[in-house]
């Protein structure tokens, strides 16, 4: 479904990804993990159309998207959730949502999709009317990824969703992302807590200043040594 | 109780002049407010709006409706061809550019004898009154009232919460900003139009660095985002000076310390709901 091929991306003179090649299949929960500054967030990125690679192809659903701008990307169904919890601070819930489906013109399809997306977090619509920036942590995590619903995504794209939350809710987050995937969402996770990731994911990938080092099984991963020492504390 | 007070010539100027300055700071309000884009060359565009207007009502005596489209459009052109560029540039660079941009049209009407040099250009007809911009101002805040509910004001809204995010959702944000920049910029230039033809008479010196900030601070008082604020703000700074005539000498020092007053205790503007970061 995705697929990179020697994707290479520079800030400026820096170059922050050496040749990354990687593949995303139908209906997987695929993982990227990696510590600070090794490219993670620099990949997802690439690939949203956010940052152009310098040399490398990027292919989507057998469409060759390397060169496209990030919004016809977003109506072909990849959507990334971004790092941070980039929600819309002072606009409410509720615009917020709706900004995710700002590509679909159909209004009742947006209120079916705003309905599925509070099913899923009845949070939300008990704080429909409320600014995107007075929620809490969990609460912004949660309306980023189901901002990011409202798009319809074919692939999403998950930026480190477990930044700077409470354990629990770093739970009922991969829950939730392991149930979108189950309606047929494929889906590709950045993440330093690598042990969440690899526990929910079929595969993943090891990032390490700017190129993968490792591939394998996320079970596999899980137990390889060299996984262990490096990013699940022994 | 005696109201005729309301229609004597000084009210109804007061009166007219606030509703120009209305018309000018809702379209700084769509730049700078809602987009998130500061821009400090705002009266540069209500330049292009008067001298395009004021030379086809005088040199070529173009009827006054005429003059009117004709100059709104010419400023709403220029904003686009200054923002295609431009919009690139963020936050400091940004105001920079649209200060210099601001600077190059004063200098440019300065110096050309076509339009008057520094005299200016005068006996333009007075074709201003106070029901043509009563009908400015309602238009204005009626348009802008729509945009902001809008698909595309959402849109518009969420480049200034966050660029990033805003792209990642699909949005266009480079057409976007265009838009609300060349938007913004054909209300300075109405604003600016019926300026020319209620003032009779204009020069470079009217559209200085100075209009521009002035139109800041009253976006700024009122509250960046909110037409209400805007709207408020406007009035608020335009009937102020004209009360504390009596001050003269120490007018200017009133209005700067009502500024830095509000910037403490109330950095959001009178009705801002927001902070905005630009």
């Amino acid at each position: 479904m995705l697929k990179l091929k020697s994707i290479h991306t520079k800030y400026g003179n820096i170059e922050a990804l050496k040749g990354i090649d990687l593949n995303v299949k139908e209906g997987e929960i695929v993982t990227i993990i990696g510590g600070n500054g090794a490219g993670k967030t620099t990949t997802l990125n690439t690939i949203s159309g956010i940052l152009k690679p310098v040399a490398g192809e990027i292919h989507f659903l057998n469409k060759d998207i390397t060169q496209w701008k990030a919004d016809k990307i977003v109506a072909e169904g990849l959507i990334q959730v971004p790092e941070g919890r980039q929600v819309f601070p002072n606009l409410t819930v509720y615009e917020n949502l709706i900004l995710g489906a700002y590509l679909q013109k159909d209004k009742i399809k947006v209120s079916k999709k705003m309905e599925y997306v509070f099913d899923i977090f009845p949070r939300l619509k008990e704080r429909e009317k409320q600014l995107g920036g007075t929620l809490s942590g969990g609460e912004q995590q949660m309306l980023a990824i189901g901002r990011a619903l409202m798009a319809e995504p074919v692939l999403l794209l998950l930026d480190e969703p477990s930044l700077g939350l409470a354990p629990i809710v770093v739970q009922n987050i991969f829950k939730i992302i392991q149930d979108i995937n189950k309606t047929g969402t494929t889906i590709l996770i950045v993440e330093q807590n690598a042990h969440m990731a690899l526990s929910i994911a079929n595969r993943g990938y090891v990032i390490e200043t700017g190129k993968i080092v490792l591939e394998d099984d996320a079970k596999k991963l899980l137990t390889n040594d060299e996984v262990r020492k490096a990013y699940l504390g022994g | 109780m005696d109201l005729s007070f309301l229609f004597n010539d000084y009210v109804m100027q007061v009166t007219t002049n606030t509703g120009i300055n209305i018309i000018m700071v809702l379209g700084l309000n769509l730049i700078t407010g809602v987009t998130g884009q500061l821009s400090l060359g705002h009266a540069a565009f209500m330049s292009i709006g008067a001298y395009s207007s004021a030379i086809l009502s005088t040199s070529l005596g173009a009827p006054f409706i005429v003059s009117l489209v004709t100059g709104t459009l010419t400023g709403a052109i220029f904003g686009a061809i200054l923002g295609i560029p431009i919009l690139r540039l963020r936050g400091d660079y940004l105001a920079i550019s649209t200060l210099g941009f601001g600077e190059i049209i004063r200098v440019i009407l300065l110096n050309t004898d076509l339009v008057g040099g520094a005299l200016g250009i005068y006996n333009i007809p007075d074709s201003t009154n106070i029901y043509i911009v009563f009908i400015a101002v309602a238009f204005a805040i009626f348009f802008m009232y729509r945009l902001e509910k809008s698909r595309h004001g959402m849109a518009i809204k969420s480049i200034r919460e966050d660029e990033i995010a805003s792209e990642m959702m699909g949005i266009n944000i480079a057409r976007y900003k265009i838009i609300s920049f060349t938007i913004g910029s054909g209300f300075a230039a109405l604003g600016g139009t019926l300026y020319a033809h209620f003032m009779t008479y204009i020069n470079p010196v009217d559209f200085g660095f100075m209009k521009s900030i002035e139109q800041l601070c009253m976006l700024v008082l009122g509250g960046m985002g909110s037409i209400f604020g805007a709207v408020a703000g406007t009035i608020v700074l335009s009937t102020i000076p004209e009360f504390l005539r009596f001050a003269s000498e120490y007018r200017m020092l009133t209005y700067g310390i009502v500024l830095i007053l509000m910037m403490i205790f109330r950095p959001q503007g009178l009705f801002g709901k927001i902070k905005v970061n630009v």
